[in-house]
């Protein structure tokens, strides 16, 4: 971040694949779940607070810094950097909550200030936030820029980091304590991890520590060339290489995600992992243009290949197949289906001599609904078949304005293409389809999982409190059961037909 | 190709050809099945049903479309069947002919009905075989499901009420065809199926599922006597 962003919040209609509400933000935090509630911090006056109630629709909810005695960094954050309120991070630890946040004078003279609390929910009684001082500063002099905290708890020995810098020299490491929030040992020398790039921070999956930087330009709009680049070590300290081996602190870095489409200039990574085989991680774009150039938050799924993140993609609208991992088979409505193209003879394989040259012919036309839907029956069942591309296999999945959503993406319906016939949970856990109303049992929630395939879950079930997921529990028959991270039954490939 | 590579006669196209067992002169018994020598016999650890009675096969058309199994079902349906269970060496006339129950033991996780007709001189081809077994549970189990596979289509009921109904050229996978979620009483519980075979290898598997789509265990099957 090396300029001030003033974020500006708004209030947009509901897209197909973005978050809805006002998300306006730059240099969002890591999006934090806390009390039911997700939020998120951004660079701006005291802190700009983004909060949403399902991760899908968000508010603007004031600042942090307005808990604090005169609104600003305290006094010693003050005296290391200056007073301004950039680029934040987040995290839990035990009952407390640390909030980094970047308070730079003129770059690189900066300093990273702590605040300490126990709510991040601004209507309980125990909101408020403490001043932890300054953590780290660098003297404006030093290959060090003290802006853009990114804080990791490691999972494998309680262990807590911070990494900073902004592009005037190194990515640092300290370490912290994880009772205080403060420096462990102020007396150790930071180890620079990476260089010439900002908005860093650590993540652990599966025996690698991966740092993730963002590369490029900032806060120029649709001309901001913001990249993120990730590399990964084995040991918290580095170093850190790219997958064709460069050390992060020679510029190396393998792009994890890049401008795409109408959202320019991805930045400020944040992982957000919802348990289950399911991550997502939190970005701002410098600039989407639907939404008239400003820089937004987005969430967006996290994938893993060959040991790398992958930045996954929102779920497009449109038609699919919705295959099972378990079997390959397709979900269907439980109707006879038709060959596409019509019911043809039995090839002859020779009983009279050898059979005819086959002839090609013109290309058979898609079978549509109005073709073959007739005499299906306004309700019915679902089954699993392999996939022959009918009627009755093609899902048109769509997202439903209004109905909410959850971290990252809105409820959809699931619609035989051409009809009316939705994909519905029933009471006792099965599955029917039938005309759309609009009720929950009939809204989807579709995660992308870390492989790439999708958990599909109704928003709610007739009756229960369950959470129940898609389920092939037989190569021809999907039901609705818990879902089980360990088992293929629950994923499922969404494709184009 | 399966089916013109299982032919005895080359050239008949899969649905025209009526390539049977009886073609064959010396027929061995099956060594996958064999005569019941106990009154009840336990699923087995994976919950596989073992013990059926296998009506000797009809002939219906072949065709396993959801509507042509349909059909053969109903053509080849037993009056009174779902009311009565049959017993081992019981004759009955159905389209114009004399067909017998066996009562049968698989050594195998699957019934292979290409065995059992096979030493009968009995068609394996465009033929529909009857099954039923009756399952003894010994307390009342909810949210089971009757998890089955079978080459080709199926239709099955449980306790006289229609579970499952598989369609198409199709091989036997555990666990292909699986019912709703269901109960089963305690004591017996009957279950009847109706297997549709256009041509090659034809044969089942069954077992029921808990509420955590684990095999169940401790059942066992009685056949009358």
């Amino acid at each position: 971040m090396r300029a001030l962003l003033l974020c500006v919040a708004a209030t947009f209609a509901l897209r197909a694949h973005a978050l809805d509400g006002e998300i306006a933000i730059h240099d969002p935090s890591t999006v934090i779940a806390s009390g039911g509630r997700y939020y998120t911090y951004g660079t701006g006056n005291g802190l700009p607070v983004l909060v949403s109630d399902d991760g899908w629709t968000w508010r603007r909810a004031g600042s942090l810094m307005s808990a604090l005695p005169g609104a600003k960094p305290g006094p010693d954050v003050l005296a290391r950097g200056g007073n301004n309120t950039w680029a934040p991070d987040v995290i839990r630890v035990g009952e407390k909550f640390y909030v980094y946040y970047s308070a730079p004078a003129t770059q690189p003279r900066a300093a990273i200030g702590l605040l300490v609390g126990r709510t991040l929910d601004p209507a309980s009684p125990e909101y408020k936030w403490e001043d932890g001082g300054p953590v780290v500063w660098s003297d404006g002099i030093e290959d060090s820029n003290a802006i853009d905290p990114g804080v990791l708890l490691d999972p494998t020995d309680g262990r807590l980091w911070l990494t900073y810098g902004s592009y005037f020299g190194y990515i640092r490491l300290v370490e912290l304590d994880p009772k205080t929030g403060k420096r462990r040992d102020g007396r150790r020398a930071p180890v620079n991890i990476a260089v010439n790039a900002e908005a860093s921070v650590l993540i652990y999956h599966d025996g690698w520590y991966y740092l993730l930087v963002t590369h490029g330009s900032c806060c120029v709009g649709a001309s901001s060339t913001y990249n993120i680049r990730v590399g990964r070590a084995r040991r918290v300290t580095g170093p850190y290489l790219d997958n064709m081996g460069i050390d992060m602190l020679e510029g190396g870095g393998k792009l994890f995600a890049g401008s795409r489409g109408r959202q320019i200039g991805p930045g400020h990574f944040g992982l957000l992992d919802l348990g289950e085989g399911v991550q997502k991680f939190s970005i701002h774009y410098e600039a989407d243009l639907d939404r008239g150039g400003i820089s937004v938050l987005d969430i967006r799924p996290l994938l893993w290949q060959d040991g790398w993140p992958i930045a996954g993609t929102h779920l497009e609208a449109g038609t699919y197949t919705l295959e099972s991992a378990r079997t390959g088979t397709v979900l269907e409505l439980a109707v006879q289906g038709t060959p596409v193209g019509g019911l043809r003879p039995r090839r002859s394989v020779g009983v009279n001599g050898p059979p005819p040259e086959p002839r090609p012919g013109p290309p058979i036309a898609d079978q549509e609904a109005t073709d073959v839907a007739a005499n299906w029956p306004a309700i019915t069942d679902i089954r699993l078949a392999p996939a022959m591309l009918q009627a009755q296999q093609k899902w048109t999945i769509a997202p439903v304005s209004g109905a909410g959503g959850y971290p990252g993406a809105p409820y959809f319906r699931i619609t035989i293409a051409g009809t009316e016939r939705s994909l519905g949970a029933t009471a006792d856990g099965e599955l029917i389809a039938s005309a759309f109303t609009g009720a929950p049992e009939q809204l989807w929630r579709i995660d992308q999982l870390t492989d790439g395939s999708y958990r599909i879950s109704p928003k709610a079930i007739p009756g229960t409190n369950e959470s129940l997921a898609l389920s092939a529990v037989g190569s021809s028959m999907p039901t609705l059961t818990r879902f089980d991270p360990s088992s293929d039954r629950q994923r499922w490939f969404i494709r184009a037909p | 190709m399966r089916r013109v590579l299982t032919a005895l006669v080359l050239g008949c196209t899969a649905s025209m050809c009526t390539v049977h067992a009886e073609q064959a002169a010396t027929r061995p018994a099956a060594t996958s099945l064999t005569r019941p020598k106990s009154a009840t016999l336990p699923v087995d650890a994976r919950g596989f049903i073992r013990r059926w009675l296998v009506l000797e096969p009809v002939p219906v058309p072949g065709m396993l479309t959801e509507s042509a199994v349909e059909e053969a079902v109903q053509s080849a349906m037993i009056p009174g069947s779902m009311d009565s269970l049959p017993r081992d060496s019981e004759v009955v006339t159905l389209r114009n002919s004399s067909v017998t129950w066996h009562a049968l033991d698989t050594v195998n996780y699957n019934l292979n009905l290409y065995h059992f007709a096979w030493p009968l001189s009995k068609p394996t081809s465009n033929v529909l075989f009857w099954v039923t077994t009756t399952v003894d549970s010994p307390r009342e189990m909810h949210g089971v499901r009757l998890a089955i596979g079978s080459n080709a289509a199926s239709r099955w009921w449980l306790n006289g009420e229609r579970v499952i109904a598989l369609n198409d050229d199709r091989q036997t996978v555990v666990d292909d065809g699986v019912s709703r979620r269901t109960t089963l009483r305690k004591g017996p519980n009957v279950i009847r199926a109706a297997i549709v075979n256009g041509g090659g290898a034809t044969d089942f598997c069954a077992r029921f599922l808990d509420e955590n789509d684990q095999p169940i265990t401790g059942l066992s099957i009685s056949l009358p006597r």
